[in-house]
């Protein structure tokens, strides 16, 4: 077999030298380990160690109650953390057949929108700074902290948000909630086109990226890929319009799909994507004026914590608290295949109860672990420069990856 | 929303492998049943390649075991046709003393981390399957870790029995 790319076997010089491209290697984001056999700056084979941050949430949420697997899968994909959070919530109302308010829907879609559009702008402006162009990163990284305080003002936290209970929202949307999202509404359209105009068109991060690790629909059907991986090869699977979830149904929007599946068509597959997001968050918006404006949750309080003053005042409060700490409900004996359209593509919830306060199985189908097994043989043939952007784009994160 | 319902999905299967197709149940609305190892291949084979099915897509591929059952280790695949839009879930149980199926890679290259996976917490061995080693776990462990004898916690632990909190 001829490993030597450029160089006859018998050259003098056709030594290949093999590169430890991580595990904690700044060009990577996050803890990927690729051992890599490099002809001069050419790949000429990978192989992909993974498992660094394995944390054994399958095995830990076989011993917690329901509402306590929230915040391990905020640790999965930390970029989009509330996408995860509520598609555990509505696995587990599948699960328990609780139909939740239509307003509950439309604050659910403009929080999941919002995170979305950080999860895209952070992979598409870490593109631009791995191709050379940092001013965009910085540029928009601005509207990630609003996103962030908007998280802030909705649950509290920032990053693992532990947003949303079992049947809704933990609290109301205040009033500096609802003026954030409006000033994102407002501001970041601008941002948006401003940060499309530093890239798309340009000629270096054109030559960087078009035909970069071109993926035909047919391979990226075969390993699975879902998300804006996949359709940027040119499939329009989104599991937000092929099995609406959460009344997507109700909202009119769009799936971009791009062509070559090359790293710019990611690129722009994203781009599209955050303001078919921002379409979803205006018409939300405008949906929950005409929702009564104090319901936050479903009535289901056999599993929704009630407020702590009503713990204190009133006794059914007091025995549901106690309840659903202690883990006293009974859950119906099934099993649910629940998938949401995360950052990154399918996140699916395979949840197997025997009616016990804890699941007898739970299985995370994550998109990342998913669409990485191509990135080593992927990148055969391809410069190393070349595969630092691919996974740049690919937009793998190490805590979906490793669970 | 499917284009094919579960019942005519059902049938077209059973005209094929009328015998092995056992345990039929549609919960929460998705086709599941269960087949024997000898059949998995030919029948996901079949489901890709039948012109009418079309499932292209294997969405999800993992294990699960009951301690209690004769045939204790499973194996779940999540097949997904998007032409369709309708999903079938196919379960293969096997003793815990043989625990060997023939690889789903040579339909799907998107099955061999799955099977890895499933390989390393539940230790089913995939016939077949060109690099079947731990993938999450450190390479010199020695359980499988997801099997239902293995407690997360210490076992030796007493604080946290059920009588103390009266269940």
């Amino acid at each position: 077999m001829k490993t030597h790319l450029l160089l006859d076997d018998n050259d003098p010089q056709s030594e290949l030298s093999t590169l430890n491209l991580g595990p904690t290697h700044p060009a990577t984001h996050g803890v990927f380990q690729n051992v890599l056999q490099l002809d001069g700056e050419r790949i000429v084979s990978g192989v992909s160690t993974i498992g660094y941050i394995h944390r054994a949430f399958e095995k830990i949420s076989e011993h917690r109650p329901f509402y306590q697997i929230t915040p391990l899968t905020d640790r999965m994909n930390y970029c989009s953390s509330p996408i995860n959070n509520m598609g555990w919530h509505m696995t587990v109302e599948k699960l328990l057949g609780i139909k939740t308010p239509k307003r509950v829907d439309y604050l659910r879609i403009i929080i999941m929108e919002l995170a979305r559009i950080a999860d895209h702008l952070i992979c598409n402006s870490v593109l631009g700074v791995d191709t050379g162009a940092t001013a965009g990163f910085f540029y928009v990284m601005e509207y990630r902290e609003l996103i962030y305080e908007i998280y802030e003002e909705v649950c509290g936290s920032r990053l693992t948000t532990n947003i949303g209970r079992i049947g809704g929202f933990e609290r109301n949307f205040n009033d500096i909630a609802f003026a954030k999202i409006k000033k994102f509404q407002k501001e970041y359209p601008v941002v948006l086109k401003e940060f499309e105009n530093l890239l798309t068109r340009n000629r270096i991060f054109i030559d960087r990226t078009k035909d970069v690790a071109r993926v035909p629909a047919e391979t990226a059907l075969s390993y699975s890929w879902s998300g804006p991986l996949l359709r940027a090869a040119g499939i329009d699977y989104d599991v937000r319009a092929m099995e609406p979830y959460c009344s997507y149904e109700d909202l009119d929007f769009e799936i971009p799909v791009g062509t070559s599946g090359d790293v710019y068509d990611r690129f722009l597959v994203r781009n599209a994507e955050m303001w078919q997001s921002l379409r979803m968050i205006d018409q939300c918006m405008a949906k929950i004026e005409k929702e009564p404006k104090d319901v936050f949750h479903a009535d289901v309080p056999e599993f929704y914590l009630p407020p702590k003053q009503e713990v204190y005042n009133n006794m059914e409060a007091l025995i549901y608290h106690f309840k659903i700490v202690m883990g006293e409900i009974e859950t119906p004996v099934g099993e649910v295949y629940h998938a949401v359209e995360g950052g990154n593509g399918e996140l699916g919830f395979y949840l197997v109860n025997d009616g016990g306060r804890s699941p007898y199985r739970l299985h995370f189908r994550r998109p990342c672990f998913i669409n990485y097994q191509m990135y080593a043989p992927m990148s055969r043939g391809m410069l190393l420069s070349d595969a630092i952007i691919n996974m740049s784009s690919m937009n793998v994160i190490a805590g979906e990856l490793d669970a | 929303m499917g284009k094919i319902t579960n019942e005519e999905l059902l049938n077209s299967i059973k005209a094929k492998f009328e015998s092995d197709v056992t345990e039929v149940t549609e919960p929460y609305g998705l086709l599941t049943f269960e087949t024997s190892r000898e059949k998995i291949i030919d029948l996901l084979t079949f489901l890709k390649t039948d012109p009418a099915l079309q499932f292209i897509y294997l969405t999800d591929l993992t294990g699960i075991h009951y301690p209690e059952q004769e045939k204790q280790i499973g194996v779940i695949y999540h097949l997904h046709s998007l032409i369709n839009g309708v999903r079938v879930r196919i379960k293969v149980f096997m003793d815990e003393n043989d625990l060997h199926i023939p690889t789903a890679t040579t339909i799907w290259d998107g099955a061999n981390w799955m099977e890895r996976e499933t390989y390393d917490f539940f230790g089913v061995i995939f016939d077949g399957h060109p690099d079947l080693r731990r993938i999450l776990n450190v390479d010199d462990m020695t359980v499988f870790p997801m099997r239902k004898e293995y407690p997360l916690e210490d076992p030796n632990r007493v604080d946290k029995r059920d009588y103390f909190f009266g269940r």
